[in-house]
């Protein structure tokens, strides 16, 4: 939680600067994933990024969509969900699945 | 999310107020609720306030669908905060402990050679009289407190003004013989029977603990067990009243 309040601080400083920011929420969680629900990673506008949504995996992923929901102003959720195979390319070892939700700091 | 709702989260941790951010997920449509309050143009909707107060309660972010609309609740509720009474040999470990696990931690002594924070790095020390200390931070549900002095005239006033409030936690050092004395002296300042039962003492898990670290991890154990079971049984389905 001490984590998630960070986050909205550094996002807000941002935001404060006048750039674009969009926060992205791990909103539903299956199995055993990195994350718990709640969890959050906040993007500027130049793709830093603060706090995470997984265990680093698929941040690249959450960042590009950011970045997009920053240009557009629409939400956006993605799902991921990997099998046991692909867990160790992608980096959700342990094979869990996240639903995220991206929108733009208005 | 709006500006204006990020200074809000920002603006309840700092008073340590709980709140839920509903957001409708089609939209990013929003509301801001409190235990007395709500804001936001999804506020109007008794079930979806209703159904974040309740996430607040138990502590719990989650994803509800309310007519046929999928609302994420995010709770933010404030950090537990632990307030340890005497700047004791036993606070020095554990003070950097229970930061260790995330409380916000607090150390009060009104004695000068022990409140200092050179024997407390990187925790908030207040040299004070423990009951207006807590008056002046304002005790809460996710406060638990210790009182470690010994001293009558430090603790007991500690755990006067703990046991008149809200406060998930009490734990009293001393020995069972101490803790008996204790029971007498409150009973004088209209502690009862019930409200005494709340005090942990003597503190900790019996974990034959003998060090002042190894107190530090019974009482901590102790702590985090407490607030495990409390937020268990806020969670579990309410039985309805007859």
């Amino acid at each position: 939680m001490s984590d998630a309040l960070e986050v909205l601080d550094q996002v807000g400083k941002w935001k404060a600067d006048g750039k674009g920011v969009a926060v992205a929420t791990v909103i539903v969680t299956w199995g055993s994933s990195p994350r718990p629900v709640g969890s959050q990673l906040g993007v500027d506008d130049a793709g830093n990024m603060v706090g995470s949504v997984s265990g680093g995996c698929i941040e690249g992923a959450v960042v590009k969509e950011a970045l997009d929901a920053i240009k557009d102003g629409k939400p956006r959720l993605l799902d991921f969900g990997v099998t046991d195979e692909q867990a160790w390319d992608v980096g959700l070892a342990c094979g869990g699945k996240v639903q995220v939700f991206v929108e733009k700091v208005n | 999310m709006k500006t204006e709702t990020l200074a809000a989260l920002q603006e309840a941790r700092t008073k340590r107020r709980a709140v839920t951010l509903a957001t409708r997920l089609s939209d990013a449509a929003e509301a801001l609720v409190y235990r007395d309050d709500a804001r936001g143009e999804l506020s109007g909707d008794a079930a979806i306030v209703a159904a974040a107060q309740r996430a607040m309660d138990i502590g719990k972010s989650e994803t509800i669908d309310v007519g046929g609309a999928k609302i994420f609740l995010n709770v933010y509720v404030p950090p537990p905060r632990l307030i340890i009474v005497g700047a004791v040999h036993i606070a020095q470990s554990l003070a950097p402990m229970a930061a260790m696990l995330e409380f916000d931690v607090t150390v009060v002594d009104p004695r000068g050679a022990w409140a200092t924070t050179q024997r407390f790095p990187g925790v908030k020390v207040i040299q004070d009289w423990a009951d207006e200390a807590f008056q002046a931070m304002g005790l809460d549900s996710s406060t638990a407190i210790v009182t470690l002095t010994h001293d009558p005239k430090l603790d007991d006033p500690a755990l006067e003004s703990a046991l008149k409030s809200d406060v998930f936690y009490v734990g009293a050092l001393g020995s069972r013989r101490t803790h008996a004395k204790r029971k007498e002296r409150l009973a004088e300042v209209g502690i009862t029977e019930e409200m005494f039962a709340r005090v942990h003492g003597p503190v900790g898990l019996n974990i034959g603990a003998k060090s002042p670290a190894e107190i530090a991890v019974s009482i901590l154990g102790q702590i985090i067990e407490v607030r495990a079971r409390r937020l268990e049984a806020l969670s579990a389905p309410k039985v309805a009243a007859a």
